[in-house]
């Protein structure tokens, strides 16, 4: 491990340091350090800060950065209004983890390609131009939407995931740009030419809560399809929130994990259902629009048959329709 | 003096006579309270007055040749050294005794240990050994997709009758291909050697099964005597075959520690635990069955394909079991090893059954499935009266036993047609598998002293790798010297010991137990003398000697401590008896509709392993079994780059080994057995056969819940999602 500096950060303006890379609760950078594919100067420590706190208001819910996975996923209002996210945080790593991991740390953890975390071996994610064996490797948990030539990897969160779903905005302070509220479509950037840039975050920027809208209409369910029950990473997951009325959708929101670079969410995908009595045949319709562009690479072009099963049943279950 | 016993004709059932009552009973192991409070210290845990920290520097290209640049590195902080003399290419296969391949500046694969940068601190060594430029020449002649190879080297495993003629005369056959991806043993605690020299004497702290090849394997390698070198080991965190020899770090530990004049510490990176230490090496294998009308086996065979290093002594022995299980007079093996720039293949949990029952058990419930006869009804039929090649007799063989009681404490009987049953999402299934594993016995040494007060002590080179070595050795002292275990001290893991088998291929209960019986024996005669009864009319129990019409306390016939060495050598009966522990696995499992995924609801193990030393102990052991079970069967595979042959998925959050989440209810029932051909303890080993078939008995429930046959392991949902329908 490279010597660095470790500062504790007292207030938003000490974290907002551009020389210093934020620590959290650590569970994925204090691994990227070990194996020095990241090798900050300075970790600036917020735990300090204050924003550990679950605040409900009329219209919404603010999410600390500080709150712990475990603590949200068990939170009475998560449990009781927005379900899904508090099954896919149960979902992702394990309880030891959970124990640790952020909300704000959470949201950018960085992927799980092997050859990301193995500095023997080129990455464009790691050293930009050294190209992406995964391509013609071992890729079978890598990504078949929202790919580049130059990097295939998937982004590993649940909680993402979900709060993708539930239209969740990230509160940013940034140095330069003040405050910020985000969406996850756009404070994530797709890996195009550069995927080493994962997200419009700049150097200096915090992220000091994530907000969720008022709770939505219908159902809500998590679906995680995974190697084993618990400490994998999803091979296919749906986010799903489904609301259906006199026989009709009304509403539907779709996100979908470990397919793609981001939390990945396709509004066309939701425009085939709303306004439609379910049917088998109508979510046929649905996955088709999903996978219309997915691209699989050898060892993962299973996860776009799988990725269609998942959705169906999510359908299925969230509307009552017998497959 | 020495009780010396070479196993030539079956013994007298002496611990059957003895009135203690302390052995075969549950009993925790002693140690426990130490592990679990962190008080019993691991290799990487001593500390030595003035200890640098080595860190291994491995191969970043798959074949060639290497220089190391140390000027690149010598003004970093904390620097000692680069050294690169000695270092051994991959750790040593079990019972070699000899050292591993030295390949000089050859680079073999990528991973190879290539050098050891030693600093003051862990921290500065890691970060040199980061930075450290090496020049690489690199050949462009690697080999490393193992399903790639097409030139694959002939088999010279003999026939038995004709195989085809049996296929074209059968009723019913079976004729599949099966696939099995390496494997990584996964002991929690990573390999770490600390070195130490007095002038030409070495202490070594190791990580290690075997101690007695190990010491002979570190002087081998460095070029001493092994009378010079000392290994300790008193505690290791599992080995499951990854410790059955000396491991790179021992050598670079030892190096660096000579060139320094200072101690050394060299821990393995969980990363350098699944490159420089032995895989198991990917199978693929053909199984062949020819059964007449009534489900009896006219012939069989099992074809291998695998691969290794070059100069590696050691294959994975795939058929070990299908050569005694079942019974058909035409059989044939093969066996083919092609040399790939991976890592060394060698002893992984089980060698040879772990993935060579998968295939011989699937494809008897293949067999059963087209024959229409139930798969334990299939299997009773084919149990042979003689070993089917050799015409050897078995010694004590439940598998009978294990397969009906099994099946009775399991409801096989409510098992249903294949697809049939059903509760919502999930397919509902149950499957079965023969248990077998070759019993052996080693050599092994101990001594036992027996103490005025009533303590005794037990002292051997032999290691506890967490199967409970400490626990059955204190309890077969114990048992036979008539005191309460927690009286006997027990001694292990240091060469300065008697020297005793080593822990592995589950032979380290009977053989070091027999040791310690042996030891004991002898006491017993001494005091029968003191006594002045027969040692037949000797009784002892609770510290009491009685005999003849004497009856007097221990004290009382001794002044002065007894000790007597036990040793145990392996005999004729080795010869007269084809010698075997058996048993029968049971699985219920329910693969999700949707997604393929499946869950292993419950397993009971019903084994037959002669006399079962400790029921808590040896109950663990299955446990173990039927978790790597699940493991072989549903999620461990270690994925090559076909192009490098780089580990790709090198640590254990990518390589998945069960959690407890994956693991259902686990039942294990023993059957009551003595083996009297195996040793004077009537015992056989018990860790590997939980394993054995435990894979195939979920596969196998796989295909009766959804009808899908699983040819490549491991069933990950992939493999079954796109057979349902």
């Amino acid at each position: 491990m490279k010597s660095f500096e470790y500062v504790r950060a007292s207030g938003i303006a000490d974290a907002q340091d551009t020389a210093g890379r934020i620590i959290a609760g650590g569970t994925n950078l204090i691994d990227l350090m070990k194996h020095q594919i990241e090798t900050p100067p300075r970790l600036v420590d917020v735990t300090r800060l204050d924003m550990t706190e679950i605040e409900q208001s009329a219209h919404s819910l603010r999410i600390g950065a500080l709150v712990t996975n475990s603590d949200l996923a068990a939170h009475d209002t998560v449990r009781r209004d927005y379900p899904v996210l508090s099954r896919a945080l149960l979902a992702g790593a394990s309880g030891q983890l959970r124990n640790k991991a952020t909300t704000g740390g959470n949201l950018l953890q960085r992927t799980r390609c092997p050859y990301f975390y193995d500095t023997t071996q080129p990455c464009n994610k790691r050293v930009p131009g050294s190209g992406c064996p995964a391509k013609e490797g071992i890729n079978r948990i890598l990504a078949v939407l929202g790919t580049s030539p130059h990097c295939i990897a998937t982004h590993p969160s649940d909680m993402a995931v979900a709060m993708r779903a539930l239209d969740a905005r990230v509160e940013i302070e940034s140095p330069n740009r003040g405050t910020e509220m985000l969406t996850l479509d756009e404070m994530y950037v797709l890996p195009g030419d550069d995927p080493s840039k994962e997200t419009v975050l700049e150097a200096g920027d915090l992220i000091t809560a994530v907000h969720l809208p008022q709770p939505p209409k219908g159902k809500q369910t998590y679906r995680k399809v995974r190697d084993r029950s618990s400490y994998a990473f999803a091979l296919v997951s749906v986010a799903g929130i489904v609301d259906v009325e006199d026989g009709k959708i009304t509403e539907a929101a779709l996100a979908f994990g470990g397919l793609a670079p981001r939390p990945w969410r396709d509004g066309t995908v939701e425009d085939v259902l709303v306004g439609e009595a379910p049917s088998d045949a109508l979510f046929d319709k649905a996955a088709d629009v999903l996978l219309q562009d997915a691209q699989g690479f050898g060892e993962n072009d299973f996860k776009i048959p799988l990725a269609r099963r998942t959705l169906k049943a999510v359908l299925a279950e969230l509307t009552g329709v017998t497959q | 003096m020495t009780e010396h016993l070479k196993m030539d004709q079956v013994q007298p059932h002496l611990l059957d006579e003895t009135g203690q009552g302390v052995l075969s009973v549950p009993m925790p192991r002693p140690e426990g309270p130490l592990k679990v409070t962190g008080r019993a210290p691991y290799a990487a845990e001593y500390k030595a007055e003035g200890m640098a920290t080595g860190v291994m520097v491995r191969a970043a290209i798959t074949k060639g040749t290497y220089a190391v640049d140390t000027a690149s590195v010598e003004d970093m902080p904390g620097y000692l050294g680069v050294f690169t003399d000695k270092m051994v290419r991959n750790a040593a296969q079990g019972t070699m005794g000899t050292n591993p391949a030295q390949m000089g500046d050859k680079i073999l694969y990528l991973g190879q240990p290539i050098a050891v940068v030693v600093a003051e601190t862990f921290e500065q060594a890691r970060d040199i050994a980061a930075v450290l430029k090496v020049d690489y020449t690199e050949d462009d002649d690697a080999v490393c997709d193992f399903d790639g190879v097409s030139d694959w080297p002939d088999s010279d495993k003999p026939d038995q009758g004709d195989l085809d003629q049996a296929m074209s005369d059968a009723t019913f056959t079976v004729d599949s291909m099966y696939t099995t991806k390496p494997h990584n043993s996964a002991a929690m605690e990573p390999h770490a050697a600390l070195a130490e020299w007095d002038g030409d004497k070495l202490t070594l702290h190791g990580s290690l099964q075997m101690l007695g090849y190990n010491r002979d394997e570190v002087a081998d390698s460095l070029g001493i005597d092994a009378k010079n070198v000392r290994l300790l080991a008193p505690y290791v965190g599992g080995g499951f075959g990854s410790k059955l020899g000396m491991s790179p770090d021992c050598v670079g530990a030892a190096v660096a520690a000579k060139a320094l004049g200072r101690p050394v510490r060299v821990v393995l990176s969980r990363n350098n635990v699944f490159e420089m230490i032995v895989l198991r090496t990917a199978t693929r294998q053909r199984l062949r069955l020819a059964a007449d009308k009534d489900g009896k086996l006219l012939g069989l065979g099992q074809e291998n394909w695998q691969s290794n290093l070059p100069d590696e002594p050691m294959a994975e022995p795939v058929d070990l079991a299908t050569h005694f299980l079942y019974g058909g007079e035409n059989r044939r093996y093969g066996q083919h090893v092609a040399i790939l720039n991976r890592p060394a293949s060698g002893s992984v949990r089980a060698p040879g059954e772990a993935v060579g029952m998968l295939a011989l058990e699937n494809a008897m419930d293949e067999l059963a499935e087209k024959s229409g006869i139930d798969p334990i009804e299939l299997r009773l039929r084919n149990i042979p009266e003689k070993h089917p090649e050799t015409g050897v007799q078995y010694s004590a063989r439940s598998l009978a036993e294990a397969l009906t009681e099994g099946a009775k404490a399991f409801g096989w009987d409510k098992r249903q047609k294949a697809g049939t049953r059903r509760e919502g999402e999930w397919y509902i299934g149950m499957g079965v598998a023969s248990a077998a594993r070759t019993n052996i016995l080693m050599e092994s040494r101990a001594n036992v002293t027996l103490n005025p007060d009533g303590t005794a002590l037990v002292q051997t080179d032999m290691t506890d790798i967490g199967t409970g070595t400490y626990a059955i050795l204190g309890q077969i002292a114990a048992e036979m010297l008539g005191l309460d275990p927690q009286k006997v001290t027990v001694e292990l893991g240091d060469t300065d010991l008697p020297k005793s088998s080593g822990s592995g291929g589950s032979w380290g209960a009977a053989s070091a137990g027999s040791s310690v019986f042996l030891g004991a024996k002898a006491i017993r005669r001494k005091l029968a003398e003191r006594l002045g009864c027969e040692v037949e009319a000797l009784r002892l129990q609770d510290g009491v000697a009685t005999g003849g019409n004497n009856r007097r306390p221990l004290a009382e016939l001794m002044d002065a401590p007894i000790t007597e060495e036990g040793h145990i050598e392996p005999g004729q009966t080795d010869e007269d008896y084809h010698q075997a522990g058996y048993g029968a696995h049971f699985a219920e499992v329910a693969v999700n509709a949707v997604t393929g995924e499946v869950r292993v609801r419950r397993m009971l193990a019903a084994m037959a392993a002669g006399r079962i030393l400790n029921r808590q102990t040896a109950t663990s052991q299955v446990w173990g079994g039927q978790i790597w079970g699940i493991g072989t069967a549903l999620t461990e595979a270690i994925e090559h780059d076909p192009r490098t042959g780089h580990v790709v998925n090198n640590d254990l959050a990518e390589y998945h080994v069960p959690v407890n989440l994956d693991v259902g209810d686990l039942e294990v029932m023993f059957i009551e057995e003595r083996d009297d051909a195996s040793s004077p303890i009537q015992a056989k080993g018990i860790g590997e056969l939980g394993l054995s078939g435990a894979g195939a008995a979920v596969t196998n429930a796989i295909y009766n819940a959804c009808g899908v046959r699983v040819y490549d392991y491991p069933a990950t949902p992939d493999r079954i999602f796109p057979h349902l329908p």
